[in-house]
């Protein structure tokens, strides 16, 4: 396999060729320590599927909370392609607002490039908080504010004292970082300096947060469904159909789930360090993976009643969901896949086509870092780059106050053998010998694996869908599920295994060759048959 | 959805809530798209690229390549010239498109990155061309921004060389490969040859064959944009998206240029066909003669469904322009019409064809649906005509949307369907009346309810 992935890579320039060579891994018994490059800089020209760090701070963590005005500050485009496309779904509460289905900007002018958008930026916050009187406000800057220089940490700091709501500035500006993955950093720096732990609520024993969840077609409302069900109390959900007074209490629930490790795990880092919150990796796309979450998460809190409890509902789930699968199940058995989504997604998928009796032969993140791939081990030996020097790494100190732990030390040392607390394993360990491992496929690799590997499915964003499909592949969505959904736990597993099947068995694929092309026209056979009878 | 916006109209002088328009980039994209065996390459950092793709391959339903300079912080400070040069190396080499169309980003506009210095630092391979569009997000729209990538069509491209080919050159707007095609058929019904650019038909509704093609069959081949120097004139559909290119041209090689309005609704595709009878001095035929009368026949026999029902229509402002006038054709009043794109000629424009019809309607352009959301909350209109966006609008205030413009990102096969020429007004009727129909089937009482409409 290494061979043909060689061969692929050939076509490459030189200085291309050994650079996108140390992204791609086979994975096989011989080679034990896996190391992948990842996070470092997309090669110019070399069409890729990244994105940019104000996608990563606006469109990925802070866009789903919902009782905030998020005002783009920058020329309209921005803010306009955040606008509705990512379906973070929420629903309003009483009291509360739902703002999401709204898109604020700026809209600079070459004005105001010129001569600087301070005053316009003011003007603007002014104006939506005087219409919206909003929970709070957030400020994300774009390319051309870094460059200008516009001062949007005092307009914050303004405006904050004048309106009495919190107003966060955050510089996300596009050119920062390697891709998304910078903006989730940022924005994880914001809430954790400025929200996180500034009101206080009680909360329950059995309470925890949900970290990196963010609520695509729907996914936080199962997983919310389940917990409420077991009888935990979710403090706060980040970010899907989150809100930002929830944020506040975040630091009083017990523990923090971690679903998509990348674009939130510096929270979950920080929450531990100020906090003394663990933090447990889990995984709730798939029915065994929910079902391994949901015992985790009841030995963490190692209460036999929660114990009793969660195996009574993983037992009604399974039962009603396990015979629906097995349907599906009879269908799509042996069948292959093909991921490139996310910083999580492309191994929480993995475990739910396992769920159908699908297989997974290549999988790779837009904008992991190496823990993703390689589990956070090998954390100490990531060599830092002058890209990620860039993002400010933020130094927390125990709270005097509120730093607490909930397991002893002895409770915590048995427990981290067992379960994934405060630890991510990464994806890689769980693929099959033979599957390959690909950082930041790109558009030309994409054609080629797939014509290599001939998968049933190729799973990514919507971008590379209809190339799949002029290939005659099924190409699923898996950043916006094909507005489908919601795909995450018990019930999910059931839309997610129609919708696969649905795709992959699709009459039309079947139609794709003319019949012209196949059957032989009848003059032909008639011309034929009389050269055999001249002989 | 949209619950909050207050009745009570505010002035805004600095915040602009749920726009009516995007950035030039992306303009600039499509327009590249629309060249034969051409990559677009956004200049900038990652993002743009990737969101331009996105939105465009929503709206379309197709691939959309693009390549990126993925500038990250180094760039933005010491210049992206050694990216942009990796990167023309990069594309010729693995995806050897016969051209790349640059187009600049808010980012390397405020740098001040000289595209056309860099450029002529590179080598570019026998036969192949690097083309450039400046696309500064912060100046116009997206409409700007296919213009600008038009109008460099014209700068690299075309030569003049002393013969007449006998063609006409038709720049057909920001608009829908099946409306280029139908632009085709009914130049080809006239017998009138033509060139036209950009084209993206045959590249943004390619078909499903088992076998991707990065490039397909479709768009302006390149020896026709070289070519549209000898053309007997230029006839520019829609004064934002295309006039600025047909006046260049004729700067340029002396090509007239003839400015009309997109041609969708009956008036003008009559000017459109009288235009190119009159340069070619070819005769109607009967076919499109025969069509217009079936347009006509329609006009009449739905004309109860329509006549008098309240509009808004938002969107690009030469499909705005255009659909104006149809609407008022139909006897429908269109209370009020916006773009989000800057321009005092939309609201002349607009403002002149109200006058006419003695219609009391708003007009602006650089609006946002803001505004329109809060002229409608103070007096309702029957009827919504707008881009996918329109629907936060047609739920908060309870009026059908017909969907009509860029981006459509919640309905299928739209772009395959044409909205101009008399075939496309047939269709944009069709959707018109069927939107109240369907609305007065759902509204209507048992006792009022009726098979026959």
């Amino acid at each position: 396999m290494r061979q043909r992935v060689e061969k692929i890579l050939e076509k490459y320039p030189a200085a291309v060729y050994r650079n996108r060579k140390q992204h791609i891994l086979v994975k096989t018994p011989e080679t034990e320590d896996l190391t992948i490059q990842a996070n470092t800089r997309t090669v110019p020209g070399i069409i890729t599927n990244r994105g940019c760090c104000y996608a990563g701070c606006k469109g990925v963590v802070l866009g789903p909370l919902r009782d905030v005005v998020h005002i783009v500050h920058g020329p309209i485009g921005c803010s306009y392609y955040t606008w509705g496309v990512r379906r973070h779904k929420g629903v309003i509460k009483e009291g509360e607002q739902n703002l999401l289905s709204y898109c604020f900007s700026t809209d600079m002018q070459e004005g105001d490039i010129v001569f600087g958008g301070v005053n316009k930026l003011r003007q603007a916050v002014k104006e939506a908080y005087e219409i919206f009187k909003p929970e709070a406000i957030t400020i994300c800057a774009t390319c051309p504010i870094g460059l200008i220089g516009d001062d949007i940490d005092a307009v914050a700091k303004e405006a904050q004292k004048l309106y009495n709501i919190p107003v966060l500035a955050f510089h996300c500006e596009g050119y920062k970082g390697v891709s998304q993955s910078a903006g989730h950093h940022i924005a994880n720096n914001g809430l954790m300096k400025n929200v996180i732990g500034t009101a206080e609520r009680e909360a329950s024993k059995y309470s925890i947060n949900i970290l990196g969840e963010y609520n695509i077609g729907g996914d936080a409302w199962e997983v919310e469904r389940v917990l409420y069900k077991i009888g935990y109390e979710i403090v706060s959900m980040m970010t899907g159909n989150g809100t930002f007074k929830d944020l506040k209490s975040a630091h009083k629930a017990n523990l923090n789930l971690v679903q998509c490790h990348r674009s939130i795990n510096y929270i979950a880092d920080m929450l531990k360090k100020k906090y003394g919150t663990d933090w447990l990796k889990i995984n709730f796309i798939g029915v065994q993976s929910t079902v391994k979450s949901l015992r985790d998460m009841a030995k963490y809190f190692g209460d036999e009643e929660l114990i009793k409890r969660t195996e009574e509902v993983i037992e009604e789930e399974l039962s009603y969901v396990l015979p629906i699968l097995e349907e599906y199940k009879k269908k799509l058995k042996g069948k292959t896949a093909m991921l490139f989504v996310g910083g999580s997604r492309a191994h929480h998928y993995q475990n739910l086509f396992k769920d159908i009796g699908m297989e997974t032969v290549l999988a790779g993140y837009e904008f992991a870092h190496r823990d993703d791939y390689e589990g956070r081990e090998v954390l100490p030996f990531i060599k830092e780059d002058a890209d990620s020097k860039n993002i400010e790494e933020l130094q927390v100190e125990p709270d005097p106050k509120h730093y607490r732990l909930f397991l002893s030390k002895e409770k915590f040392e048995e427990l981290k053998n067992e379960i994934p607390i405060n630890y991510y394993a990464g994806m890689i360990k769980e693929m099959k010998d033979g599957s390959i491992i690909v950082d930041d496929l790109n558009h030309y690799e994409t054609e080629e694996f797939i014509k290599l590997l001939k998968p049933d499915i190729f799973c990514s964003g919507i971008k590379d869908k209809y190339i799949a499909h002029k290939m005659g592949v099924f190409s699923k969505q898996l950043h916006s599920y094909d507005y489908g959904g919601p795909y995450a736990g018990f019930r999910g597993a059931i839309n997610f295994a129609k919708d696969v099947a649905n795709g992959i068995l699709a009459p039309a694929w079947k139609l794709v060759t003319p019949p012209w092309k196949n059957e032989p026209i009848l003059e032909g056979q008639y011309t034929w048959l009389f050269e055999e009878e001249d002989k | 959805m949209w619950d909050y916006t207050p009745k009570e109209m505010i002035e805004r002088k600095s915040l602009v809530i749920n726009p009516a328009k995007t950035c030039q980039p992306i303009g600039a994209m499509y327009a590249a798209l629309g060249i034969h065996k051409c990559l677009p390459h956004s200049h900038g950092s990652q993002g743009c690229c990737s969101y331009h793709r996105m939105h465009l391959t929503r709206h379309f339903r197709d691939p959309i390549m693009a390549s990126t300079s993925s500038f990250t912080e180094g760039a933005s400070v010491f210049g992206g010239a050694s990216n942009l040069k990796s990167a023309i190396k990069n594309i010729f080499t693995v995806y050897d498109p016969d051209v790349i169309a640059i187009h600049t980003t808010c980012l390397s506009e405020t740098i001040g990155d000289d595209i056309p210095t860099i450029i002529s630092q590179c080598e570019i391979p026998e036969g192949k061309y690097v083309i450039h569009a400046n696309t500064p997000s912060y100046v116009g729209s997206h409409i700007t921004g296919f213009s600008n990538m038009v109008t460099s069509m014209v700068k690299y491209f075309s030569k003049k060389l002393g013969y007449d080919n006998g063609n006409v050159n038709i720049i057909p707007g920001f608009v829908n490969p099946s409306d280029m095609r139908e632009l085709k058929r009914i130049m080809d019904l006239m017998g009138v040859k033509c060139i036209m650019f950009p084209d993206t038909s045959g590249n943004l509704d390619s078909p499903l064959t088992g076998k991707y093609e990065m490039f397909p069959k479709g768009g302006t081949q390149i020896p026709d944009l070289i070519d549209t120097g000898n053309s007997m004139a230029t006839i520019a559909l829609g004064k934002f998206a295309s006039e600025a290119a047909s006046i260049e041209l004729e700067r340029k090689c002396k090509v007239p240029a003839y400015t009309l309005k997109m041609p969708l609704g009956l008036k003008a595709t009559d000017e459109f066909i009288m235009l190119l009878s009159k340069l070619t001095g070819n005769t109607i035929p009967y076919e499109l003669e025969e069509e217009r009368g079936q347009l006509v026949d329609i006009m009449v026999d739905c004309n109860h469904h329509y006549h008098g029902k309240t509009v808004a229509i938002f969107g690009d402002p030469d499909i705005v322009i255009a659909l104006t006038e149809f609407v008022l054709s139909l006897g429908m009043i269109p209370k009020y019409v916006l773009t989000g794109t800057p321009g005092e000629a939309f609201e002349s424009q607009i403002k002149e064809m109200l006058f006419e019809a003695e219609v009391d309607g708003k007009v602006k352009s650089y609006g946002d649906l803001f505004t329109l959301q809060q002229w409608i909350k103070n007096e309702k209109v029957d009827l919504i005509i707008g881009n996918s966006y329109g629907k936060y609008l047609s739920r908060a205030e309870d009026i059908p949307l017909v969907r009509i413009g860029f981006p459509i990102l919640d309905r299928p096969v739209q772009t395959y369907l044409p909205i101009v020429g008399y075939k496309g007004a047939m269709r944009v009727i069709e959707m018109i009346t069927n939107a109240l129909l369907d609305r007065k089937d759902r509204d209507d009482l048992d006792q009022d309810f009726e098979l026959v409409l």
